[in-house]
Order: structure tokens, then sequence, then C-alpha cells
């Protein structure tokens, strides 16, 4: 089975992914896991889906860019293996005034507590930058971690919260 | 009316709304068994409950059964019928011991429960034992009063609850109804994988 990886990004209109889904969908590719939304008003989307080779869901997707306005890639890719083991769930969450490097030095200091960002999107709106992550953090970190997060975010000019994210099994 | 309390349950017994008294489990007198527990998607868990006779004695033996289940399941806070395949408005809870419980009413059983009040809307991430891989961000009231029949007697009750408790027993009247946390997620990116921890 034939694992592939799609990104479709371009200017944004109604109905793209209608389109990139029926493509898939008459080729009998199975969508699985993605995620699509709009970076700065461009649509942009990343999928994962099972079935037919890649040179086929290329050819199929090509008309969808043909007039210039979206780009569509298409790998196969390698089903992951056994996945290591989760630390602990937290919430990132980091906001203040843009400027170069905010995401770098957030994110550094994780990776270097042995941390994993998990999900990631941020945003600019005015002057305001936002940054929110899933983040897994080896067990009996977190306390440090907000330590250098925050000493971090004052050099930054900009506020940080790290919080649980445990889920509760109801 | 200040109670909550109108329409057709107007005229019952107010004694009875004090709470659970002193119902306990085993005042169901049957022996629960473990059932196995549906994951989804199963049709059972998408379809409303029936209502049912609180003093049936297939009722009866349901309540326990769930009981049962939900005491063999590790973490596991509350059990409602269709998660045994049951198509049926019955549910059990136990918050006891939860470090997120404020107002905990102990191990108790629930028929054709419905929200009288629901205030205090809270975010919170959720898992459940018939969606194993998912959770997802769902807001919840923090603050509930819920009415119901007690298995066995069919004794009315009204439950004053808070925080996890609240969180609970919403979540299981939504089963009953046919509803999955799934159904009400905060937003498109608000559905996570269920981690394997450390």
């Amino acid at each position: 089975m034939n694992e592939l990886a799609i990104t479709v990004i371009g200017r944004d209109r109604p109905g793209i992914v209608a389109d990139v889904a029926e493509v898939l969908a008459q080729l009998g590719a199975n969508l699985t896991d993605s995620t699509m939304t709009r970076l700065r008003g461009h649509f942009a989307m990343t999928l994962i889906c099972t079935g037919p080779d890649a040179a086929g869901v290329e050819a199929a997707l090509a008309p969808l860019a043909a007039e210039g306005q979206l780009l569509a890639t298409v790998r196969a890719v390698t089903p992951d293996g056994e996945v290591a083991p989760a630390g602990e769930p937290y919430v990132l969450a980091v906001h203040g005034s843009d400027r170069m490097g905010i995401v770098a030095a957030m994110t550094r200091v994780l990776v270097d507590a042995g941390g994993n960002v998990t999900d990631l999107s941020t945003r600019l709106a005015g002057s305001l930058y936002v940054v929110l992550a899933e983040v897994e953090l080896p067990a009996g970190v977190a306390e440090a971690v907000t330590g250098r997060l925050h000493r971090t975010a004052a050099e930054l000019g900009v506020e940080v919260t790290l919080r649980p994210a445990d889920p509760d099994l109801l | 009316m200040s109670d909550g309390r109108s329409g057709p349950d107007a005229g019952r017994d107010v004694e009875a709304y004090a709470g659970l008294g002193d119902w306990t489990p085993e005042s169901l007198a049957v022996a629960g068994e473990v059932r196995a527990v549906v994951s989804a998607p199963h049709p059972v868990l998408s379809r409303a409950g029936d209502d049912v006779d609180p003093t049936a004695e297939e009722t009866v033996r349901l309540a326990a059964d769930l009981v049962a289940t939900m005491r063999v399941s590790p973490g596991c806070v509350g059990l409602a019928a269709p998660q045994v395949g049951v198509p049926a408005r019955v549910f059990a809870v136990d918050v006891t011991g939860h470090p997120k419980a404020v107002t905990v009413h102990g191990t108790f059983v629930l028929c054709n429960a419905r929200v009288v009040e629901a205030t205090r809307w809270k975010p919170g991430r959720e898992g459940c034992m018939s969606v194993p891989d998912l959770t997802g961000d769902v807001k919840r009231a923090s603050r509930l009063v819920v009415e119901g029949d007690l298995p066995g007697t069919g004794a009315a009750v009204r439950l004053v609850t808070d925080g996890f408790e609240a969180r609970a027993l919403q979540h299981e009247i939504d089963h009953c109804a046919g509803l999955l946390f799934l159904d009400r997620v905060a937003g498109a990116h608000a559905v996570y994988q269920r981690k394997v921890y450390l």
C-alpha cells in the first residue's frame, strides 16, 4: 500500500478542498490524516493518503494547478514505524510584539530540554504575534522549562505560558 | 421555579430531590457482570438511547453491569449503556479520588437523566473509552443540576454538582443522547491523537 504525502498551497477560493478530495476519491486514494488552514489568506493543505502511486495522483491534481493559482506536490512516504512513547503533554502560548526569532528561540528551549512540538500555529495580527504549540516534555522537566521559557520571553519582550494539557478520560 | 422543577415533574415528591439519599450500588442487590465496551464507529454510540423503566429487572441488571464494567476499567470515571452496546438512557459515574473533582457523590447510576441547569462553562480536554485513540477540547458547564431516576427504587433524584463530576455527567448524558465528545469539540483543530504516556 502506497502512503503519499500531499501538499496543496495557493490562492484561496471556495471549493479547493472539495476539488482535491474528489480527485483523490476518484483515484481510489483514501484520505487519512489531513489539515487545512488559511495562512495569511493563502490556502494551505497537507494530507496523507493511501492507495495509488504518486505519479498518478500528481497527474490527476495537475489540472487544479493549471491556472497557476495552486501548487500541488505529491511524494511517497514510508509509513511510520513504532512511535516513541510520548512525554507529558503541554500547551505553549506566546504573544507579544512581532520581532525576528520568537519561534526559533522558544522552540529551542523546548528541544534543549528533550521536548517535542507536535502541533504549531502562529498568527500575525497587526503588530501582535501569537504562537500556540502542543508540546511533549520529558517527565519532571516542566518547571525548569517554564523558568527558561520565561527568561527567553523576557529577553524577547513577549509573554509566555506553559500549561498542562492532560486529557480527562471519561 | 427556583429549584428548576416544572412541567411533568412538578408534582413529584420534594423529598425525592434531596440527592442520592442512602442509595448505593449495593442497593441494586444484583452482582454486575463485566461487559465488553464498544468503540466508535459503532451505530449504538450514535443513536439516542431509549427511556427505561428504572424499576425493571433488566434496568437493575444493566445498572449493576455498568458499575462492574466501570470498576474494572482503569481510569474510568463514567460509563453509559450505549458504550456496552445497549441503547438506553442509563449511565454510571464515580469520580471518587479524582484530583480534579470537587463535589463527589460517590458511585451512582442514573436512568433517564437530563440536565436542568448548566452554567459556568469551561473548556477542558476529554478522552473516552469508546474513542480510544483521540482526545478533544470540549466546553462543559462546571456548575450543573441533573435530574433522573435511581435504578431499583425508581426514586426521582436531583443532583447539584460541579467541576469534574459535572463534566463526567454531561459526557455520559451525551452518550445516552447518541452524542460523542467529537460532536462538541471546539473547532477544526481541537481533536488530538491520544498519546501513550511514558
